[in-house]
């Protein structure tokens, strides 16, 4: 195309650029819904997990004032099962319901257990790239209006032609398989961990420390009425391995996961604002930390619970940083087994401090789509109290045989090399 | 308790008041107790009450005896909690997108003595002031925070004021005291807590102003710009955010700075608004609606009541008022033709079965005059299908079809439609001279061209040259034999009578009229097209001038007589006054047109010569081209140009012998409209009143005011509705 410019051609537009810098993500603010138990007698029972989401995102909107909100370029929210209060794009959907003003898209998305971790990263490259400057991420799980499981109608193929064991569609029964492939990791060391798990969850909450991030959130019942669900229902606190060691092994006949070595059913919802630097600094949004990587994996389906050994490995691998250098953890405790797992294989102590400071999901629950932005909240949280530690590793099993892990910069990093 | 105790005076328990089969909705108040410690540290705890009656928000939730109960309950619960120090302050709220909508009427008829009326009010005024009276353990008030996340009307307003704090929701609608409308007043401590919290002027404008225009409501907005509410808040997370806005209150973050009107008002201001009020009242209605009335007295002494002992008194003549009204003939009017108005006009009588209606995708209007324009509006602006009109007259045509293309570029231009829905309205309307090609595939065709028989019946039969023989033939006539219209037409079973009221935009009634050929796929359709165009479709036997008509002209005409025969005009047009009509009838003679009313009178004189006369100075009126009797319309100077024309007798009747004597005629005209099967029930008489001239719910529309004035046996022989179907039964 030649023709000839007009001589009153309109000035030339800059055009795209020819070489891209990537753009640095980093993480604002996180919160959540209180988690509740799933099932007619959880608080959540009568309550959208539509509502769940708008009730996050409005939060986000009101602690973070300087952030106009027709500036935010997406809103992803991740859920597993994606039809009736789940469904309807979900992240458009609650935008609007949200109030958020109508040019603002959103879309839904799924990775299981990982869906928002997948809704940060996938924003987060958006970002980086130059696509976004401003998102919110997040997830949502009612696991007792969307039963894990309903509603699917798995391909005959995966099990007639072997692709996955049968025993891959059943997540109780993918955490007794890591048990058999590791006989050292056996139910009394999987029971401590859930132990360890409450009793850190509980002195967390004593300490007023969970509670900073938790969105009051109207519960509504035809008949107990409203009320206000403040706190997380599924913990037990006072939990001993002597009440764990006499659970039944549902999953199998003198098996070793038990209700009580893994994490519940649940309902609750996250979200989290994510910016490039420069937007955080030009709208006076305090990052408080930046992503430094991710990278997701797959492993066989039915040990799908070791997945974040090999994401792990990639994201360290890629990103040049060693297991050594990582003073904070936030792992999701699906199965304790599977926590014990990724950290036999980097060697870390079951109850290495640097680990759950305050618990996982054992203890507060895992309402699936949503867990991946309460770890990164809550991590952003432990890097707040500890300037001393650079960086900081969030990271979960994902169902159907994966892992996905997130590497982070303390943003108030003091220099201080504390690992 | 003996034998000898009169039934009627003695005290009734409240428990008393919830009858055996009663079909009150009873609403549930559960409690739960909410931790404030989030929103902000150290706000404490809450007692959270929700009022449900366990239905969804198609059916609001009501205060009836035993929903009272369960308040009561409720109440002895939060005030435990209270007592123990687990609660700072307590508050109330409802079901998603309704607060509660007032007292359950739905057993209201079975109050048959002012000793359970008053048992009634007391009930209500006992259970609601605790909200307001709450104390801590230490005698320091509790405040009260009422939550108003939807409908809040009556009674479910009230419970809002009596609370400390009220928020509001952005989207709430239906806030109002629509008591007076019904024969009530606003009774649980409206009168006396609202013009003391909004003052005066704003308390009027809401418990009497608002009811008075066909009961006018508020927005959420409203309330709190009003002073009713004290923080305006969304819908997304209104119940959250409700109660972090209480946990600031408690904390002391957030202090409401409101005055007492009742203090800061002078008593010439007060009771001079009250005054202001009572005239505006009076014009309207000359007493016939004593709610009204008493509401302002309540009103009235809400200034001078005040402290706990003004209170108590001030409650105390609520009860004594409402104790009188419950059991009052108005009233019971009232709550008639509230059920007609909001139940039987959604379930026409007599309609067939909704299945058998056709599809309407295109509509044709035969004329293209000023009616024809407003119906071409409706049907295009509810049906959004083709719409056509059509005329002889190309001219006309265009100017038809302007005509409805304005009225769309100006509802645009007040924003009541967006401008896509504007340009899809306006390129649905077209206009033609060719009725072949206007109605070629129409499935409606409607005629509004000159009231003449024989006009009309040229134009159905060319209409039925060019349509298909399923669409529906339907008319506008308001006098005119659809019957006869319909004769010699080759399917007469697919005409139907559809008499819309003017202004067709508002008034919300249509009678459909049915001729002998008349088939039901037809009448379905038209009942399906009148519910479509948002109109509430009342069947009647295709009869002359129908049902509204036949009796406005009745009662005008009687009227006219008099005043041919020398009576006064001022005394003539005055004298149904003591009814409180919306109109009195020389201005609904001015509202009509003299010309339109000559012409149904003599229709009507033709099909019954002995009652419908024609009057002859009307016609005179008419001849000359004016638009009635007053000058300017005011009722208070004849027009000279008609003082000329007249020619008035001698023999001049006072106000009472017009009044007795349009009313007894009236009631003869509803008895042969009975008795022809014009109707099948009196309720349906009653109703098209309502609706089709907005007569008033004081009245039941007319026939309980025919029975309870005597009017009906004197000029009938008997009544029009059983004793306690309108009105309180005696005896019991």
């Amino acid at each position: 195309m030649n023709a000839a410019p007009t001589t009153d051609a309109p000035p030339a537009r800059p055009g795209p650029p020819q070489a891209r810098t990537l753009r640095d993500v980093v993480f604002v603010d996180g919160v959540r819904t209180p988690f509740g138990r799933a099932g007619e007698k959880g608080m959540y029972a009568q309550t959208r997990a539509d509502d769940l989401v708008v009730r996050c995102l409005r939060e986000l909107l009101r602690r973070n004032p300087t952030l106009p909100p027709a500036r935010v370029d997406e809103v992803a929210i991740a859920a597993t099962t994606q039809t009736g209060d789940q469904g309807l794009t979900l992240g458009r959907s609650a935008a609007l319901l949200a109030g958020l003003p109508t040019s603002v898209p959103g879309f839904a998305i799924d990775r299981m257990c990982a869906g928002a971790m997948t809704a940060v990263t996938t924003t987060a490259s958006g970002i980086a790239a130059g696509a976004y400057d401003v998102v919110i991420a997040g997830g949502v799980e009612h696991m007792g209006h969307h039963p894990m499981g309903s509603g699917l109608d798995p391909n005959p193929r995966l099990v007639a032609e072997r692709i996955v064991d049968p025993s891959a569609l059943v997540m109780g029964a993918t955490a007794e398989n890591i048990h058999d492939r590791y006989p050292h990791l056996t139910k009394d060391r999987a029971d401590a961990f859930a132990v360890l798990s409450q009793q850190r969850y509980a002195a967390a909450v004593a300490a007023g420390k969970v509670q900073a991030d938790l969105v009051p959130t109207a519960t509504r019942h035809a008949e107990a009425g409203w009320g206000l669900a403040t706190a997380d229902e599924p913990p037990r606190p006072g939990t001993t391995v002597e009440d764990l060691a006499i659970l039944r092994t549902p999953f199998r006949a003198a098996g070793r996961v038990t209700a009580g070595n893994a994490a519940g059913l649940n309902d609750g919802a996250t979200a989290c604002l994510l910016t490039s630097a420069q937007t955080a600094q030009e709208l006076g949004l305090t990052p408080r930390m930046r992503m430094v990587g991710f990278a997701f994996a797959g492993v066989e389906p039915e040990v799908m619970g070791v997945g974040p050994v090999p994401a792990t490995e990639k994201l360290l691998a890629r990103t040049g940083v060693g297991i050594d250098e990582v003073g904070l953890i936030e792992v999701n405790e699906a199965f304790a087994v599977q926590v014990l797992a990724f950290l036999d294989h980097f060697g870390i102590a079951d109850d290495d401090p640097r680990v759950n400071p305050w618990g996982g999901a054992i203890a507060v629950g895992h309402p699936l789509a949503s867990s991946g932005v309460r770890l990164m909240t809550q991590l952003a949280r432990h890097f707040e109290e500890r300037p001393d530690v650079r960086y900081g590793l969030t990271t979960m099993c994902i169902g159907i045989g994966m892992g996905g892990a997130v590497l982070w910069e303390n943003a108030g990093h003091d220099g201080g090399d504390a690992r | 308790m003996t034998a000898t105790t009169d039934r009627r005076t003695e005290a009734v328990a409240p428990e008393a008041l919830v009858t055996a089969g009663s079909s009150e909705r009873v609403t549930r108040f559960p409690v739960r107790v909410v931790d404030l410690g989030l929103f902000v540290p150290g706000a404490g705890h809450l007692a959270l009450v929700t009022m449900d009656n366990g239905l969804d928000h198609t059916r609001p939730t009501t205060l009836g005896p035993a929903g009272l109960l369960q308040m009561r309950a409720a109440l002895d619960a939060v005030e435990a909690l209270v007592e123990q120090g687990r609660v700072a302050a307590v508050a109330i709220t409802g079901k998603p997108f309704v607060f509660a909508a007032g007292a359950d009427l739905t057993d209201v008829t079975s109050i048959t003595t002012r000793a359970q009326s008053l048992a009634m009010a007391r009930l209500g005024h006992d259970q609601l002031r605790r909200l307001g009276e709450l104390r801590g353990p230490g005698g320091a008030p509790v405040p009260s925070f009422a939550l108003v996340n939807g409908v809040a009307l009556g009674g479910g307003l009230e419970v809002a004021l009596h609370c400390t704090y009220r928020t509001v929701s952005t989207a709430a609608a239906r806030i109002a005291l629509p008591e007076c409308a019904l024969g009530l007043v606003p009774g649980w401590g409206g009168t006396h807590l609202l013009p003391r919290l909004v003052g005066v002027e704003r308390a009027l404008q809401v418990v009497v102003a608002n009811p008075l225009a066909t009961n006018r409501m508020l927005t959420g907005p409203q309330a709190v710009e009003l002073g009713i509410g004290d923080v305006l808040l969304e819908p997304a997370d209104f119940v959250e955010e409700s109660l972090r806005w209480a946990a600031r209150v408690l904390t002391g973050d957030v202090v409401v700075d409101r005055p007492d009107h009742a203090a800061t008002t002078s008593a010439e201001a007060w009771d001079g608004a009250v005054e202001a009020a009572r005239r505006t009242v009076s014009a309207r209605l000359h007493g016939a609606a004593p709610a009204y009335e008493h509401a302002l007295d309540l009103v009235a002494r809400a200034r001078t009541d005040a402290g706990p002992e003004g209170r108590d008194a001030g409650f105390a003549a609520e009860d004594a008022v409402l104790a009188e009204l419950l059991v009052s003939e108005e009233f019971r009017s009232g709550v008639y033709a509230f059920d007609l108005t909001t139940r039987r006009a959604k379930r026409p009588a007599g309609a067939p079965d909704p299945g058998l209606a056709k599809p309407v995708a295109k509509v044709g209007v035969v004329g293209a005059g000023l009616m024809a324009s407003q119906l071409a509006l409706l049907f295009v602006r509810r049906l959004k299908v083709p719409v056509v009109l059509t005329d002889l007259d190309a001219e006309r045509v265009a100017a038809g079809v302007a005509r409805v293309h304005g009225e769309i570029a100006a509802l645009a231009g007040k924003g009541r439609i967006s401008a896509d829905a504007a340009q899809r309205l306006t390129a649905l309307v077209s206009g033609s001279t060719s009725s072949a090609e206007a109605f070629a595939g129409a499935d409606w065709v409607i005629e509004a061209v000159f009231e003449d028989l024989a006009v009309k019946r040229t134009v159905l039969a060319q209409l039925e040259a060019v349509v298909s023989p399923e669409c529906v033939l339907a008319t506008n006539t308001s006098s005119l034999s659809v019957t006869a219209m319909a004769e010699g037409l080759a399917h007469p079973e697919r005409v139907v009578g559809f008499h819309f009221f003017n202004p067709v935009a508002v008034l919300p009634l249509v009678e459909v009229a049915r001729t002998p050929a008349t088939d039901d796929a037809t009448l379905a359709t038209a009942f399906a097209v009148g519910r479509q165009l948002g109109k509430s479709c009342v069947l009647v036997r295709d009869a002359p001038a129908f049902v509204v008509n036949r009796l406005l002209m009745r009662m005008m005409g009687e009227v006219h007589a008099a005043f041919d025969e020398g009576t006064p005009a001022e005394v003539a047009d005055t004298a149904l006054d003591p009814l409180g009509l919306p109109m009195t009838p020389f201005a609904l003679l001015r509202l009509v047109g003299p010309a339109v009313a000559l012409h149904v009178q003599e229709t009507l004189h033709a099909a019954f010569p002995d009652r419908f006369a024609p009057s002859p100075n009307i016609a005179r009126i008419v001849t000359a081209g004016l638009p009635g009797f007053w000058a300017d319309g005011s009722g208070a100077q004849l027009d000279p140009r008609v003082a000329e024309l007249l020619v008035v007798g001698d023999a001049p009747s006072t106000a009472e012998q017009v009044r007795e004597r349009a009313l007894a005629a009236l009631a003869q005209e509803a008895r042969l409209i009975l008795d022809e099967g014009v109707v099948a029930d009196p309720r349906d008489v009653d109703l098209c009143l309502l609706l089709g001239v907005g007569w008033p719910g004081h009245l039941g529309g007319l026939l309980p005011y025919l029975d309870r004035s005597g009017v009906a046996e004197r000029a009938t022989g008997r009544r029009f509705l059983p004793p306690g179907v309108a009105s309180v039964p005696v005896g019991g």
